[in-house]
């Protein structure tokens, strides 16, 4: 309850804060459709904090999610929502977009390098290995190989990123770097509406494996014992993650961190294992954190904008560091 | 056999167990007949590798049978679905829990899974069935303490009553007696026959604890490898069972005591 609060204000304070200070109660005015005392604050948050703020919320809560699906798919605590190579994936398809014009020219070079064709790319890129990874899990009965087989498929994937970057020009590896920092701006309401739509999808199929994701903390044999379909669940679960760390991936870069420590962090405060207390606590806690971390890579009053993947890990991760050791044993 | 009155659990009919690959198929025990009737305390022993797992893990359904059939309530397990069979079959593994975080409330609820709606909520009547598992293995105290603050002795404990909260007239545990001292080997089993005779449910666990389970179950399995046998233990000593069941070079089966001796 208190955690609804919280993000409300953080939604709220995220939107007022960034180049320009907008008082918040001009953010209530603008947000409920009244008239702002100056007209670019109404265009500032319509067009820009707004959607900004919204994809952080569905990028915090959305990696928090299947961070933790991972996590208790993988009886691991190193799991996150890259590691079925999602991400890798992606960056193989941005890479090809960015970094394979030169090499491939023709083709690629009448591509222009929009904002899309990246998205596109990066859907793209992510959905192929996802399906391999589904197809495999198919057929796998060992779930840890599942995560193994994921490995490899990223170091296939980052290995085919270096020969790429090998032969790139200095401006293409730079604009790859850039996609690689990733950024919750720029994301139109078209974009937005798209990202929501399959956002909500992977989030109604994590809510509907929330039995199952319980019953696999006793062990798949356990999980079997009591009627439990394995391969369907997992199926179900991997689905969800692909859904969510995808959709984020294609359209906010590969945010680093948040899916691995956001499951930490609600473990360690919440003290459970229980999904049914996890889940909605994860997606409050993500969102929360994700809001603050954007805030932050603003710099508030100031024209630097900082990757944001890297303020996540620089806010995050000494929280996580400091919960474990003040509470001296990890909870999973 | 006089147990005409007595209703049946679970049969065998002629089933071969072992592993069967394209090429080839290894027979680990085949012609077993055995009948586990209701409320029984069953054990099974035998040497190591004899196949004590393997045909625990067909009787589970875990594995394929090579041959015959596997009855429970004289219905096929063949021809149950999964959920169906974890609403009459439950177990107890050796495996450790993938999260020792959970109370031990929670995990005896989970043995509920099977009766639950999609998202796993407790009724009343499921609260009541898990307060009575607590009850019965007495780690009623405990139901708030976390797994790894518990020893193991009571961790057993805890998913037998997690098993016995499934509600299933059959429960198989795959040697529940392993890393515990004597007394806490003697309590569990203890736990075990005075739940088969309470409840009436039909337990069946492999052990190498021999000479406790001479003196415990109603009925024991002694698998060989030559042949599996089924009876009461009176009667398997009378028969000279045990007696072949090691190598003779190092111990020997004392029919006075009923136990195994060291060769001097």
């Amino acid at each position: 309850m208190a955690l609804s609060i919280l993000l409300v204000f953080c939604f709220l304070a995220n939107i007022s804060l960034g180049s320009v200070y907008i008082p918040l109660n001009e953010v209530f005015n603008s947000l409920l459709g009244n008239s702002t005392q100056q007209e670019t604050w109404q265009h500032i948050i319509q067009n820009y904090r707004l959607p900004k703020a919204m994809t952080a919320i569905l990028v915090g809560s959305g990696l928090g999610i299947s961070g933790l699906l991972m996590q208790t798919l993988f009886r691991n605590p190193l799991a996150g929502p890259f590691v079925l190579g999602i991400s890798s994936g992606a960056s193989l398809g941005v890479a090809l977009v960015i970094l394979g014009s030169s090499i491939f020219g023709g083709v690629f070079a009448l591509f222009l390098i929009s904002k899309w064709s990246i998205v596109i790319a990066a859907s793209l890129g992510s959905f192929l290995v996802l399906l391999a990874v589904l197809m495999v899990s198919l057929k796998v009965r060992d779930t840890m190989a599942i995560l193994i087989i994921g490995l490899m498929f990223a170091s296939i994937t980052s290995a085919i990123v270096s020969v790429l970057s090998y032969f790139g020009s200095a401006q293409q590896l730079q604009q790859y770097i850039f996609w690689g920092f990733g950024s919750l701006g720029n994301l139109s309401w078209d974009e937005l509406g798209i990202f929501f739509i399959i956002y909500c999808l992977g989030l109604i199929i994590s809510l509907a494996s929330v039995k199952s994701l319980n019953t696999m903390l006793l062990g798949e044999n356990y999980a079997k014992s009591l009627g439990l379909n394995i391969k369907r669940s997992r199926f179900a679960i991997i689905m969800a993650t692909s859904l969510l760390a995808g959709t984020i991936t294609a359209f906010a870069g590969p945010i680093a961190f948040i899916g691995l420590a956001i499951p930490h962090l609600t473990r360690q405060v919440f003290n459970t294992s229980n999904h049914k207390i996890l889940l909605p606590a994860v997606f409050l806690f993500g969102a929360i954190v994700m809001l603050i971390c954007d805030s932050i890579a603003q710099v508030p009053n100031s024209d630097y904008t900082l990757p944001i993947n890297a303020i996540t890990s620089l806010v995050g991760a000494p929280v996580v560091i400091w919960l474990l050791v003040r509470k001296r044993k990890m909870v999973f | 056999m006089e147990k005409d009155n007595q209703h049946i659990i679970l049969k065998t009919k002629d089933l071969a167990i072992g592993y069967a690959s394209k090429k080839e198929r290894t027979v680990i025990a085949s012609h077993i007949n055995i009948e586990l009737c209701k409320g029984e305390l069953v054990g099974l022993v035998g040497v190591n590798g004899v196949g004590k797992s393997t045909l625990l893990r067909t009787l589970t359904n875990v594995q394929n049978g090579l041959s015959g059939d596997i009855l429970i309530n004289d219905k096929n397990i063949k021809h149950y679905t999964a959920l169906d069979l974890a609403k009459v079959l439950s177990l107890v593994l050796t495996e450790q829990l993938m999260s020792k975080n959970l109370s031990v409330f929670e995990i005896v609820a989970l043995g509920r899974q099977p009766y639950t709606n999609w998202v796993g909520n407790l009724s009343e009547n499921d609260i009541s069935i898990i307060n009575t598992a607590l009850t019965q293995t007495n780690v009623w105290d405990l139901k708030h303490k976390r797994c790894f603050e518990i020893s193991d002795g009571q961790l057993q404990k805890v998913m037998i009553a997690r098993a016995l909260a499934q509600d299933t007239d059959l429960i198989i545990l795959d040697e529940p007696t392993t890393h515990l001292d004597i007394y806490h080997k003697v309590s569990t089993l203890k736990l075990l026959q005075k739940l088969a005779k309470e409840t009436n449910k039909t337990i069946l666990f492999s052990s190498h604890e021999i000479d406790l389970a001479i003196q415990l179950c109603d009925r024991l399995i002694v698998m060989t490898p030559n042949h599996v046998v089924s009876d009461m233990p009176c009667n398997l000593i009378t028969k000279g069972v045990f007696d072949s069941l090691f190598p003779e070079d190092l111990i020997a089966f004392d029919e006075k005591t009923g136990s195994f001796r060291v060769k001097k």
